[in-house]
């Protein structure tokens, strides 16, 4: 029989023509909308799946990180200029050294014709210094690498996590890269995103617009208005760079209607939100609005004049781009092919797109309507999990708390989904097809987890608990036979059932 | 921009190739010996009769068919004696033999009966009768009951603690692992399984695991009756080979030093051929000489200390003694002990032979166990190592008192 459906196949959707019992709709909730069961998850869902989800998003620390040792972007920023100052010191003094030591030596070379010496007047050769040793890695990665433990601890760590799970579509939504700031690229998701993530789209956009790590990241920290006091002074001008993306990625999304008149007229809005210099003891690394790269006058966006009111410009703009339809629909559509399917019913978009509108932004209940949604329900599990939402998923259905973060940071590199570190503004893809040329390399973390844990568990167990009713006969009959506990486990996250969402 | 991806061995890999204790037993160290034990738990079940086969059973030929090893064939058995001969892949075990170095106990089972990997493997480990308990192993009790000598093992950089150690080391007595720098190939035989599952429910996943992974022998394996891609067999095979080698040798090499680990457990994985089993060229010959290889590797990773040293390689059960319908073999009941070293009394094959005719086969299907491998374990403890008759019967192999330490290995 020639297949007629994509991806998936005929066969996936045929299993799921039957409506999905409380038990199945408890394990599609964790998969689909959180990070895949834990031991007694299912249980504790119990019979209201989707209640279980919304009331995850009624706690008050839904989404949030609160963890006083985190930097600030600020004191991060600071940390990783001053860390850069010591090192080369380091280096100064230690060419400083050297040239001392070969004088040291040229003189004692000469001194040894003489009866006495003048080694004693020299106790800072290079014999006398520590031996070498790594320096391990920088304050720059030391602070990513606490980052990314608090972020993997709190994936680890939550019941069914569909907030979560938000924060990490909008951190990849509004993503910067870790190779241009790696100090301040988790402090960006948490001061910038986790915020608003069940708060309103437009206080996100604000957030993220005038954070350090995106006005870095995107070059608008040293965009100049080419007449403002400063541009007419050095002769440097425009970067359009994020006036571009926030229009064709944050907001309205590619061909939407805007024009490279909006691009520039935009660019220019923005000019003058900028980054104190991190030198600076006080505020170094923050946010700064200077009056100095500001293009005065004026600007008109997608035919709406915004008058020069410096900061407030942009921001009002901002809030314009936020309220727009087309943001609503490119938001829309995005949510439903992150947590549905590749290709959304569009039913489901336009659900999502008016509440969108009718709530002004409200992200709460625009993520609400997702879960309320039958259509995100009935989709068939077509979707291949992220390598990031894979690796969380096998190491909760191994019962794996985070020994070394930098573990799991390997992993990722692996498997192409280096953490913070997106290939592009656009952040990583979100459609099945990217990542299935992963597999062999899943095949191979899968099994380096079966080995550590393998031997413990009981395949079954973890079967049940993972998989639930969603383990087709074909996979419960593949554990059942394999040939050792640790065997069983690997193959048991690489069956479709835990692959797939 | 450029992402560094790194190679599979940047990986940290968490899984411990050896894992050993770290002390020297006294007793054996009173009487002026050293001696060093070593034990490789093979996992997925080996097939006893195609490892050293019954040649001169007038039933054999009729029970295997073209799958028999025999003296004569394309690639002719190693004899052994003048009823068993030994799986041509192995060569280095035959010189062994030869030497009087190794010894093949046959007819060997664990006291499990069933027929499920985990199960039979929780006995095999454990020690004890029944499955269910998985808290530790008989090697670790065994240890635990040793008396450590004055010395214990300065621990060396090479070696940390373990997360997670096999059951047969598993308990109270300290244990650690070291692990080699190689990751162990990807099975083929956990991507065949993945293939078969993949093709029944989800043929995208199949096609890029196919695409991918480019083997051969599994599309042939899975039935498929494709065109196999490029790659293939040999380079696979090397790999286990290499990765076995090193892991045993690298192992060999910590027990050998004055100050190194006396005591160590080692486990492969692969052994589950139920299909395309390849007994004399293909699969499990691979594996028989990967197997083969690693024994040679603990042999020269010993150095002097070789002749101290014994060497058990078993496994959870044995497999049908007939070939199954996709030329391979099932789940069985009993198989072989191989044990190597210079401290054995070796150049002997131990059986009590059952036979192979149908009405001997167990249940009519498998070699019927007419050993106890608890009894050779036992015997290795006791006149090896110096663990007491009753420590065996009750700590060790609890409920074994029956069942007497095989004498005269050692």
């Amino acid at each position: 029989m020639p297949p007629t459906g994509t991806a998936a196949g005929t066969k996936l959707m045929a299993l799921e023509t039957k409506p999905l019992d409380a038990k199945a709709r408890a394990a599609l909730a964790l998969h689909r909308f959180g990070f895949g069961p834990r031991a007694g998850s299912l249980a504790a869902i119990g019979a209201d799946a989707r209640g279980a989800i919304l009331a995850e998003l009624d706690r008050s620390n839904a989404g949030q990180i609160t963890d006083d040792d985190l930097l600030s972007s600020g004191e991060a920023a600071r940390a990783a200029f001053n860390f850069r100052q010591e090192r080369k010191a380091e280096r100064l003094a230690q060419r400083a050294e050297r040239e001392m030591a070969q004088n040291e030596a040229n003189k004692a070379a000469q001194a040894a014709k003489d009866a006495q010496t003048a080694q004693a007047a020299a106790p800072a050769t290079a014999d006398n210094q520590p031996p070498k040793t790594d320096p391990g890695p920088g304050i720059p990665q030391q602070i990513l690498l606490e980052e990314a433990k608090a972020r993997f601890d709190s994936a680890l760590g939550t019941d069914i996590g569909f907030a979560e799970r938000l924060v990490w579509f909008w951190s990849n939504h509004f993503c910067v890269s870790a190779d241009k700031v790696r100090a301040i690229a988790g402090a960006f998701e948490r001061e910038a995103i986790r915020p608003h993530v069940l708060g309103n789209f437009a206080d996100m956009l604000m957030a993220v617009e005038s954070h350090p790590a995106m006005l870095f990241y995107l070059d608008n920290a040293r965009s100049i208005g080419p007449n403002s006091a400063a541009g007419l002074r050095q002769g440097k001008g425009l970067n359009e760079n994020l006036g571009r993306e926030t229009l064709e990625l944050h907001t309205l999304g590619a061909r939407s209607g805007y024009s490279q008149d909006d691009v520039t007229s935009f660019a220019k809005v923005i000019t003058g939100w900028t980054i104190t210099p991190a030198k600076q003891p006080e505020h170094g690394g923050e946010f700064n609005f200077n009056t100095r790269m500001h293009e005065p006058g004026p600007q008109t966006v997608l035919k709406t004049s915004y008058d020069d009111s410096g900061y407030e410009q942009g921001r009002a703009v901002l809030l314009a781009l936020a309220r727009h339809p087309a943001t609503a629909k490119h938001i829309a559509e995005k949510l439903a092919r992150h947590f549905v399917a590749d290709e959304p019913p569009q039913a489901l978009v336009d659900t999502l797109a008016k509440r969108f509108l009718d709530t002004k932004g409200d992200l709460k209940e625009v993520s609400k309507a997702l879960v309320l949604a039958p259509e995100a329900w009935d989709a068939p599990r077509s979707k291949l999990k992220k390598p990031s939402e894979w690796t969380v998923a096998s190491m909760r259905a191994c019962g794996l708390a985070l020994a070394d973060i930098r573990r799991i940071v390997n992993t990722l590199n692996l498997l192409g989904e280096p953490l913070w570190r997106p290939p592009a503004p656009k952040g990583f893809a979100d459609d099945s097809a990217a990542w299935m040329d992963g597999l062999p390399q899943r095949l191979d973390i899968a099994n380096q987890l079966a080995r550590r844990v393998g031997g413990l568990v009981d395949p079954e167990e973890i079967a049940d608990a993972t998989l639930g009713p969603l383990a087709s006969p074909e996979t419960r009959q593949t554990l059942a036979r394999a040939e050792s506990r640790p065997q069983a486990l690997a193959l048991l996250l690489m069956t479709p059932e835990f692959l797939r969402r | 921009m450029t992402i560094h991806a790194p190679s599979r061995r940047e990986l940290l890999l968490a899984s411990g190739a050896l894992f050993a204790w770290a002390y020297v037993p006294k007793l054996a160290r009173a009487e002026g010996r050293d001696p060093r034990l070593l034990v490789i738990v093979l996992r997925g079940a080996l097939d006893g009769l195609a490892t050293v086969a019954p040649v001169g059973d007038p039933d054999w030929i009729k029970l295997r068919g073209d799958k028999a090893l025999v003296l004569d064939g394309a690639t002719p058995a190693l004899p052994l004696d003048s009823f068993f001969a030994l799986n041509p892949a192995m060569p280095n075990l035959h010189r062994l033999y030869q030497a009087k170095q190794a010894a093949i106990v046959h007819a060997v089972a664990t006291p499990y009966r069933e027929r499920s990997h985990f199960d039979g493997q929780d006995v095999l480990e454990s020690g004890l009768t029944k499955p269910g308990s998985v808290d530790t192993g008989w090697l670790n009790r065994a240890l635990a009951t040793l008396e450590p000598a004055d010395r214990a093992v300065k621990p060396l950089n090479a070696f940390a603690v373990g997360p997670v150690t096999p059951l047969v080391v598993r308990g109270s007595a300290p244990v650690m692992s070291w692990t080699p720098p190689r990751l162990p190939p990807a099975a083929d035989d956990t991507v065949m399984r993945l293939l078969d599952l993949y093709n029944h429910t989800d043929p995208a996943l199949a096609r890029v695991i196919q695409e991918r992974m480019g083997l051969a022998a599994i599309a042939k394996a899975g039935g498929m009756g494709q065109t196999p891609p490029a790659k293939a067999g040999p380079g696979a095979a090397a790999q286990v080979r290499a990765y076995f080698t090193e892991a045993a040798g690298a192992a060999a090499s910590f027990m050998a030093r004055p100050d190194g680990p006396r005591i160590g457990a080692l486990s492969f994985d692969g052994w589950d051929t139920h299909a395309d089993e390849g007994a004399a060229s293909g699969r499990l010959s691979a594996l028989l000489g990967a197997l083969d290889g690693a024994i040679g590797a603990v042999e020269s990773g010993m150095g002097d200390a070789w002749k101290e040293t014994a060497v058990a390689v078993v496994t959870e059960f044995g497999r049908t003694a007939r070939i199954n319908g996709t030329e391979g073999t099932d789940h069985g009941t009993a198989t072989v002990a191989l044990l190597a070293g210079g401290a054995l009394k070796g150049g002997r094959v131990i059986a009590d032979w059952p036979g192979v005719k149908d009405a001997a086969l167990y249940e009519n299907r498998d070699l019927k166990a007419t050993t106890d491998l608890r009894a050779v374990l036992k015997g290795l403890l006791k006149d090896h190592v110096r663990v007491n008759d009753k420590v065996l019967a009750t700590a060790v192999f609890p409920g074994s008192a029956d069942v007497k330490p095989m004498t005269g290995l050692v």
